[in-house]
């Protein structure tokens, strides 16, 4: 059986009054792609963002590899180095350059020598087209390309899981096609277990091992990739399948 | 022309005195503001953290130096504190510790406001890979806030070397007060002589401050270049 890397149980988030997550259990094993799926305002980024510590959570616990977090600030630092997330607005350091943004985790804060760390990124960057950009500031790149630096950023840490929260919602519609390219690379070479928010259902289809379906801060169910989009369990997935044009 | 009142200035060691003036003005200037930026940006970074009573201790700190006038502050260091502490300080010590003082509590509002305009994406992009607090100001929120605060600093210098006018009311022999014992004691020979002398302390003023302004002007013009370019 394989690792289980990450552990949800009886996950509630409140802001002030508002319930925003309802006992959200689930657990992903490692190389597993899920895909978190429902309509705008169901949770999926808080949910998402409550995995790394980047918002608090009042109830319940997350575990990583086997051990409940315990949710200081500190603990989290630790564990953002293990698990990678990248962000909708793509946000690039626009005072540094496309190699020290990517190098800022790996020497900063994983202490590896520079020139180790330049060696992984360069290649890293070569897997996703952008070799040649690496001495330019992010003011330069396309959103497209920003986003693909974004990614590599995350992945020079090494990390363990990785988290895509609408990673192509703010692109150009060309430029989709290439980061969606990457990340399925990621998921069918190295075997990364990975989160993904998203409304490309195409997309999701296509990598999706396993789909977790949320509406108002529930998860209303849990099915295979293929099967979910062939055959939801439940009419509102269906509903909401159907209303994505799929 | 024997008696054009601009001789005022070649009279003895006037041009001298009022030179060396000027450089007690730039000298308490000088030593206050980089006392006073130092200062104002730690207290700038911290009064961004999330510590509720460290926010309002430093924002009474600010708006007390905001508040008081210049002159008041300069007269209750100089006159009440060695009366009620027993501080006797010399009056160009008590007048750079009143402007390093000013100048760091705005520079803390300056500091802290660029630091809350950094969008919030960055600091979360930050905490993403990892980085720790100091890391996340060190690399990505203060280089960022510094482009932004860049020309309110140099504002700011230019309104503290222009306000040590203020320091002949405690008597520092800074170049307004070297200026007017040289009116004084030349008024009878040179009834013009005081359109001089403080002429020539508008260039001396001028000379300090313009660059500064035209600097900070030239820096923003091309900081929005680039933000919209």
């Amino acid at each position: 059986m394989a690792k289980q890397v990450i552990k949800v149980e009886h996950l509630e988030k409140y802001y002030q009054k508002d319930h925003i997550l309802h006992d959200i259990n689930f657990s992903i094993d490692q190389g597993e792609v899920v895909a978190l799926l429902g309509p705008s305002g169901s949770g999926k980024s808080t949910l998402i963002r409550c995995l790394n510590g980047l918002e608090p959570y009042q109830n319940g616990t997350v575990s990583f590899n086997g051990d409940q977090v315990v949710p200081t600030e500190k603990n989290w630092q630790k564990l953002r180095q293990k698990i990678g997330m990248v962000f909708q607005s793509y946000d690039l350091f626009p005072n540094l350059t496309v190699l020290d943004n990517i190098l800022l985790g790996p020497v900063k804060v994983q202490k590896q020598s520079r020139e180790t760390a330049k060696a992984a990124a360069e290649k890293l960057l070569d897997q996703v087209g952008l070799r040649e950009y690496e001495n330019v500031y992010p003011r330069q790149l396309s959103g497209g390309q920003k986003q693909r630096i974004a990614i590599v950023r995350a992945l020079a840490l090494n990390p363990e899981l990785m988290l895509f929260d609408e990673v192509t919602a703010s692109l150009d519609p060309e430029m989709v096609r290439g980061v969606l390219n990457i990340i399925s690379k990621l998921a069918q070479d190295s075997d990364m277990t990975m989160i993904v928010v998203t409304h490309e259902m195409n997309f999701a289809q296509q990598i999706a091992d396993r789909v977790l379906f949320l509406e108002d801060g529930k998860i209303l169910e849990q099915t295979k990739g293929d099967q979910f989009f062939k055959q939801p369990q439940t009419d509102r997935a269906k509903e909401f399948l159907e209303s994505m044009d799929f | 022309m024997a008696h054009s009142g601009i001789n005022v200035l070649f009279e003895g060691r006037n041009l001298i005195r009022l030179f060396g003036g000027l450089w007690t003005t730039v000298e308490i200037a000088a030593v206050a503001l980089v006392l006073g930026l130092i200062l104002g940006v730690i207290l700038g970074v911290l009064r961004t953290f999330p510590n509720r009573l460290l926010r309002l201790v430093l924002r009474l700190y600010l708006e007390f130096f905001r508040i008081v006038p210049t002159v008041v502050l300069l007269f209750l260091f100089y006159y009440i504190l060695p009366k009620q502490l027993g501080v006797n300080l010399p009056a160009n010590q008590v007048a750079t510790l009143v402007f390093a003082l000013w100048t760091a509590a705005e520079m803390s509002d300056i500091v802290r406001g660029a630091l809350i305009s950094v969008p919030k994406h960055q600091r979360e992009s930050g905490m993403a890979i990892g980085l720790n607090r100091l890391q996340l100001y060190r690399y990505v929120l203060i280089p960022q806030a510094v482009s932004l605060e860049l020309p309110a600093t140099i504002n700011l210098v230019t309104r503290v070397i222009k306000t040590t006018s203020l320091l002949m009311l405690i008597s520092v022999m800074d170049v307004i007060n070297v200026g007017q014992q040289v009116v004084e004691a030349n008024n009878q020979k040179y009834p013009t002589g005081v359109f001089w002398v403080y002429g020539i302390i508008f260039v001396m003023y001028f000379a300090i401050d313009y660059p500064l302004s035209w600097w900070a002007k030239r820096m923003d013009k091309k900081r929005l270049e680039r933000a919209n370019g």
